[in-house]
């Protein structure tokens, strides 16, 4: 579904290339964590599967295409094949639940009849069948995550990219949004996970495909992981609700 | 994308710029004013040279006691002698001639009585007619021609004949009006020249705040996969709406301006005036409206390349 050949990703300093020869492959209906401590290249594997990036070298496969030579007027169809869900959850303010993952329906083209046979049941896939008219802050964090998920894969994605989704929350409510996560996948989505949060990696018993400046130095199924020393310091919920970082704004 | 979500989309974004759309309405509006004038200038003008270019000939003054050239022949008494008989018949077959047919439409002496009449006529209310004589008049041919700009060549035939004071091309007097009015409209496109750069700047701006407080939409549209024309359209249109609402408000100042102040009060008080009338916004508004959506088409679509991602 994934696959990436001899990839080396250089921004500005050619000598610390983000990601340097990366060979993976993520097969079809595979649930992969892509774990690393920051700066590792996690982030740059998902751009370049979105094509928000170009590999400097190598080519980036997604569901058969090569992202690389894609012309720039068929990147939307590519992105109609894949859901991003973000730390930060990103959703619209001043829409509510059923409005927020309808956006993502709209903006393609889809009927009215249609979104409003579709959303409905995407938020009972996550939970939120009854809070469909809330508006994003009158919902807990956990809540918030939901409904980008809902959002992601509303449009039935091959595959879903989920950066940090957990990152904001707390052990309790990320244990839900993992549960949520596996049902998609279960239903046939390919799931790549870039995540720092170890003990999640450990219960699950998933791929994990780790990073270490721009290199994968192990990809094993049903492998562990153990986070150490530069840990990312978390921002507190607060903080990280209020959507649109800096990160959106290179996107 | 439905036309409604887009409807919507585009309201909610003029709504959250209101200041910045209202600004670009009111700069599209005085810059397309000023446009609108000068071709209603320029239509003016037309409309005056049809008019008076029918009634206006070329002159062909014979010679008078008090010539304006030295071109008359001196007489005996070492005067000016008035042009004679055979002289002016001499004129008149020239006038006739073959040669001089696909120039001259018409022509029509008029002698130094008919002048004197002429001169009464025109300037009878006024103390220094009752000290001119029929015989300080010149007589003259008035020619009317076929084309009127090809004065010069009844000027170089006549010029030199015998008996001709001068030759005057009359249009020259309505050349100092039709002066002033190319003066004004030229002032016209001159300001709305540097009005119209403002409009297009505001655009550009107006569109820029306007992508960079949508950065959210925008950016989740982009991550679902929504077309570039699909993310850049409302945009696009915002920009369009506001100088199209610009442009409909110079077509209405522009179009009471014609009705309520050159044919109710102008062309009352100058009867033998030619003026022109409101049906000109016809096709002044129109391209009024082209012009103010092309700008703003453009200098949206360029703004969105540089300052939206897509």
């Amino acid at each position: 579904m994934i696959r990436f050949d001899h990839v080396t990703k250089v921004y500005d300093a050619p000598d610390k290339p983000a990601l340097n020869g990366v060979d993976l492959e993520v097969d079809r209906g595979d649930f992969a964590f892509l774990v690393g401590a920051s700066g590792s290249g996690k982030s740059t594997f998902i751009r370049l599967v979105l094509r928000e990036e170009r590999a400097t070298r190598g080519s980036v496969h997604v569901a058969g295409t090569n992202v690389d030579a894609l012309a720039s007027w068929k990147v939307p169809r590519l992105r109609r094949n894949i859901g991003v869900v973000f730390q930060d959850f990103r959703l619209l303010p001043q829409k509510t639940v059923f409005a927020n993952v309808a956006f993502a329906m709209q903006v393609i083209g889809k009927s009215r009849a249609m979104i409003k046979e579709t959303v409905p049941q995407v938020l009972e896939t996550v939970g939120l069948r009854e809070k469909a008219g809330r508006l994003p802050h009158e919902l807990s964090g956990g809540e918030q995550q939901r409904v980008a998920i809902a959002r992601a894969v509303v449009n039935r994605p091959a595959i879903l990219l989920a950066d940090e989704p957990t990152g904001n929350l707390d052990p309790e409510t990320s244990r839900g949004i993992m549960e949520i996560l596996e049902t998609i996948n279960q239903n046939g989505t390919t799931v790549v996970m870039a995540t720092h949060d170890d003990e999640i990696v450990n219960r699950m018993r998933k791929r994990v495909i780790e990073l270490d400046h721009g290199k994968v130095i192990r990809d094993e199924r049903g492998g562990e992981y153990h986070a150490v020393g530069d840990r990312l310091v978390l921002p507190s919920a607060g903080q990280a609700i209020a959507p649109f970082d800096s990160e959106e704004d290179e996107l | 994308m439905k036309l409604s979500f887009m409807l919507s989309e585009i309201a909610s974004g003029l709504r959250r710029n209101l200041s910045m759309v209202v600004s670009v309405i009111l700069v599209t509006f005085v810059s397309l004013t000023f446009v609108g004038s000068a071709a209603l200038l320029q239509s003016q003008v037309g409309k005056m040279k049809g008019y008076w270019y029918d009634k206006v000939q070329v002159a062909i003054y014979l010679c008078s006691p008090n010539p304006e050239t030295a071109n008359c022949a001196v007489g005996g008494d070492g005067k000016y002698a008035a042009a004679t008989a055979e002289q002016t018949k001499g004129i008149e077959e020239v006038l006739n001639s073959a040669e001089l047919k696909p120039y001259v439409e018409s022509f029509q002496y008029e002698s130094q009585e008919d002048a004197y009449k002429n001169f009464q006529e025109q300037f009878g209310n006024r103390s220094m007619a009752d000290s001119v004589k029929p015989e300080q008049l010149p007589a003259s041919f008035r020619v009317k021609l076929v084309d009127p700009e090809k004065y010069d060549v009844i000027n170089e035939r006549f010029s030199s004949l015998p008996g001709v004071d001068t030759v005057v091309d009359q249009r020259q007097y309505l050349n100092t009006v039709f002066g002033i009015i190319n003066t004004a409209s030229l002032v016209a496109v001159i300001i709305a020249a540097v009005m119209l750069v403002c409009a297009v700047l505001l655009v550009a701006t107006t569109i820029r705040l306007s992508a960079f407080t949508r950065r959210r939409e925008t950016g989740i549209m982009r991550l679902v996969g929504a077309s570039k024309a699909v993310i850049q359209t409302p945009f696009v249109l915002e920009g369009v709406i506001a100088s199209a609402i610009g442009a409909i408000l110079a077509s209405g100042v522009l179009w009471a301006v014609l009705q309520f102040v050159v044919q109710d009060r102008l062309a009352q008080q100058n009867l033998n005036m030619a003026f022109i009338d409101p049906s000109e916004m016809l096709w002044v508004a129109p391209g009024l409206l082209i012009v103010g959506v092309l700008l703003a088409w453009g200098s949206s679509l360029l703004t969105l390349r540089r300052y939206l991602k897509v």
